[in-house]
């Protein structure tokens, strides 16, 4: 009854769309098969998506969930930006691990692997900006630890790629720098003085925790993406690089003149030899491989100008390099490239890297169509590589490398993920096209633009599309894994809390002061915070501990602190500790700012700042304005 | 009349058989699940709580649904300190600390029931424990009465005192509330009816 209820209900909009907008259908982009699309995205209030969707928000700084197939946008996860929503960033501990940045350009997120497959356990998203790499918990959704700035790596893009079992996550600079950080060399020595890196960040496989693995100096190219190898390639590392011409400048121009830039592989195994045997470096404070000095690491494959993406088939065998200013993408073969390797068939070097032959590595050369960038497969043997310039999807077949279907997107696609697309199982069922251009898909909004996130079928020969959905700028790179996999909590039990300030009873709510320190342990709970007032002296060091004693799911209390900046958010069963110096005298609400209950209103408070000179300590530029009036 | 006393006299002393003291020890056993599964269930539903807010009351403990995301217990009491009512807490039921007690005394008196064989034994063991048993179901009634009566007048929503329901289904603001007899009580119900088979078997048994 309920599923036909649905169908009906979904062919009640299908009729809606198609009296909607039939006559319109020329000149407007993609469009889809509006009823088969209906049926196969719809879901039913109170049914869940098939798939959890982690897109990166790009310089947002923050992780979007999406659900599959419905395109639902569910929630944002924070990671480098503050996000008063959640309170991330202005709680003590938030505030440290974003070590006082504002902002992040969160890339390339990855899911952490066991054997290859998606096992659920973290998120890892590096960020270009500042060179950091974090992790995310997907057993509560949340960012527990920010690594970096990373020593030596400037502008984290080629990263983060996790291998077949997550012992590393890939990193490395886009923009080559003179090393250590700091140091200052003319812009006229580029060539010569500035030093590219690629790393491994460790990941301790019990608690998730990144630290620093290994560093490689590189050539002063500009690493661009990466992968990870599988199966046979399992021990080796892949990134793109652009500017083989070590140009500067306008590089548009400058870096886009030889016919061939390269694909860098690693031997990651090897780099670990070689740090634990000692042939390393100190540079900045971290150990880096210099490869003059030790052979057997990287090697170089010539590629086709300009490469973006790189990508491991699921079976790892094939290395898939994708030509931005070309019409194809190349197929490099592993079992090629480890015998050119033992043969020591090189056509030359680059800083004592030996580069490959190509014509002795390469499988094929795919004539996918313009501006590919990035690919992802299926599991019929199938891959799918996107079409910045010609603004489509190439949908190829492995071994054969015959192009089998071509689906137009809106407009200018980016990354493209399939569901589990990147691991040695794809489910085969979605693809979800990263554009960059969305206009006139939406309701306008005026000149700032979202991106489009469209929803492609790849089940049948044919591509179909699916759905339009809109995200605030900007996606880089998704994943697509099983809903089944992720089993996440949604109270923190009181027995993990091991906040050493965490009260449990309102009786134990208090108010301590230690000369100009006031330390509040504050109990949030429906519908109140106890104390519901307390009173400092203008300058004291104030430090409230506050916990959320409910223990139901969605009982979240907020904690807003009017003229203070100040919002913390507490999930049940959570304490925060809310730090700040009270620089301003008077009497200061703060109120539950997460809607909560019946009286979520009444759940309110006040701080009592004693102390002469009332406000005039920090005036806001409206304050300052009205005086001056 | 007196006809009738001797006839008791007579019955009252009557030995009880092996299948009578069989059943005797089997209606002991009945109570052995008593201290491991609930006596009573109060179920809450609403439309925030789908699968219901549940309370399982045990002869010796007060037990709240707990998944992990959710302790319904203190999900319930979050909820009545609204209506000013007290928090349900294990620490207020004296009951806990005296049921597991009669029971384990009741089920040594089967004991004696057995070794002795007396039918008198048998009847002292059948009143006791029906009266035990009405008496827990008033203790908890007025229990209940109390919770609902002895509501805080600060309280923010106020409503005329009330008593939950013991045994049925009743609606009270947005919850429709469900209480009902659970294993262990099922279980305890037996026990008598062993106790008057066991009766029945031997009323005609001479000395």
């Amino acid at each position: 009854m309920k599923a036909k209820l649905s169908i009906l209900l979904a062919l009640t909009i299908v009729a809606a769309l198609l009296i909607g907008c039939g006559e319109e259908k020329k000149g407007r982009g993609a469009r889809s098969d509006v009823q088969e699309a209906a049926l196969k995205t719809y879901v039913a209030p109170g049914d869940m998506d098939k798939y959890y969707l982690f897109k990166s928000g790009g310089h947002s700084g923050q992780v979007y969930i999406y659900g599959v197939p419905s395109m639902r946008h569910i929630s944002t996860i924070p990671v480098f930006t503050p996000y008063p929503a959640t309170g991330y960033g202005f709680d003590k501990e938030s505030k440290e691990m974003l070590g006082g940045f504002t902002w992040g350009d969160a890339h390339h997120p990855s899911i952490s692997e066991t054997n290859g497959d998606y096992d659920g356990r973290w998120l890892f998203i590096s960020d270009n900006a500042n060179n950091r790499m974090a992790r995310i918990d997907l057993r509560d959704f949340k960012t527990k630890q920010i690594l970096g700035p990373i020593p030596n790596v400037s502008g984290n893009h080629c990263s983060s790629f996790s291998t077949e079992n997550t012992e590393y996550i890939l990193a490395g600079s886009r923009f080559s720098i003179p090393l250590p950080k700091g140091t200052f060399e003319k812009i006229e020595d580029y060539a010569t003085k500035y030093k590219g890196v690629v790393a491994g960040i460790a990941v301790d496989p019990k608690s998730g925790t990144m630290s620093l693995g290994w560093e490689i100096l590189m050539p002063p190219f500009n690493y661009d993406l990466g992968d990870a190898g599988k199966g046979p390639s399992k021990d080796w590392g892949f990134w793109t690089c652009y500017n083989s011409e070590r140009a500067t400048g306008k590089l548009e121009v400058t870096s886009t003149q030889k016919d061939r830039d390269y694909v860098a592989a690693v031997n990651w195994p090897a780099a670990e030899k070689a740090i634990k045997d000692g042939k390393f470096k100190m540079i900045g404070g971290v150990k880096v491989i210099d490869p003059k000095d030790v052979q057997g690491i990287v090697y170089l494959i010539p590629a086709a100008k300009s490469p973006h993406g790189v990508d491991v088939s699921p079976d790892g065998k094939y290395i898939i390099a994708s030509g931005k200013l070309q019409s194809i993408t190349t197929v490099f073969n592993i079992e090629k490239m480890l015998t050119a390797i033992e043969k020591k068939n090189f056509t030359g070097n680059e800083d004592g890297i030996p580069v490959l032959n190509y014509d002795a590595v390469k499988d094929a050369e795919v004539n996918v169509g313009l501006g590919p960038l990035h690919t992802q497969f299926d599991d019929k043997g199938n891959a799918y590589t996107s079409l910045f310039v010609e603004s489509a999807v190439a949908k190829w077949k492995l071994g054969t490398w015959e192009v089998l279907d071509k689906i137009p997107v809106s407009y200018n696609i980016g990354h493209l993920t399939a569901s589990e697309g990147d691991t040695k199982h794809p489910t085969g069922e979605f693809l979800v096209a990263l554009n960059k251009l969305s206009h006139g898909r939406h309701l306008s909004v005026g000149p700032s633009q979202p991106e489009a996130s469209q929803l492609i079928d790849i089940t049948g020969e044919k591509m179909s599309l699916l759905y339009d959905a809109f995200t605030e700028p900007e996606p880089h790179y998704a994943q697509m894994i099983k809903a089944d996999k992720l089993k996440p909590i949604e109270v923190y039990p009181k027995d993990e809390n091991k906040h050493p300030k965490a009260i449990w009873d309102v009786k134990d709510a208090k108010v301590v002061r230690n000369g100009k320190n006031v330390e509040v342990q504050m109990v949030a709970v429906r519908s109140s915070f106890e104390p519901s007032s307390f009173e400092v002296n203008k300058g004291d060091k104030v430090t409230i501990y506050l916990t959320n004693i409910e223990q139901t799911t969605d009982e979240l209390h907020g904690f807003g602190l009017n003229e203070y900046n100040i919002n913390v958010v507490v999930d049940p069963g959570e304490t925060k500790t809310i730090e700040f110096t009270a620089d301003k005298a008077g009497v200061y609400p703060f109120y539950c700012t997460n809607f909560c209950s019946a009286l979520h209103q009444e759940m309110q408070g006040y701080m009592l700042v004693k102390g002469s000179g009332g406000v005039a300590s920090r005036k806001s530029p409206r304050e300052k304005n009205l005086a001056i009036k | 009349m007196k006809k009738y006393i001797e006839k008791a006299n007579v019955f009252f002393e009557t030995p009880i058989d092996f299948r009578s003291r069989v059943l005797v020890v089997v209606g002991a056993l009945m109570l052995l699940p008593t201290f491991f599964f609930p006596l009573w269930n109060l179920t809450l539903y609403s439309n925030q709580f789908p699968d219901g807010l549940v309370i399982d009351i045990y002869s010796s403990k007060l037990e709240g649904g707990k998944t992990p995301n959710r302790d319904d217990l203190k999900e319930i009491n979050s909820l009545n300190h609204y209506i000013g009512m007290r928090a349900l807490k294990e620490d207020d039921f004296t009951e806990f600390k005296w049921i597991p007690f009669v029971i384990g005394g009741v089920m040594l008196l089967a004991l004696r029931v057995v070794v002795l064989g007396r039918m008198t034994k048998l009847v002292d063991l059948f009143v006791l424990f029906t009266y035990f048993g009405l008496f827990s179901l008033w203790s908890f009634y007025h229990k209940l009465y109390l919770y609902g009566h002895d509501l805080d007048p600060t309280a923010a929503v106020r409503i005329p005192p009330f008593t939950p329901p013991i045994f049925g289904h009743v609606t009270m603001a947005n919850f429709e509330v469900y209480s009902f007899p659970d294993v262990g009580s099922y279980f305890m119900a037996a026990m008598p009816l062993f106790l008057l088979a066991a009766m029945w078997l031997s009323r005609k048994v001479h000395k």
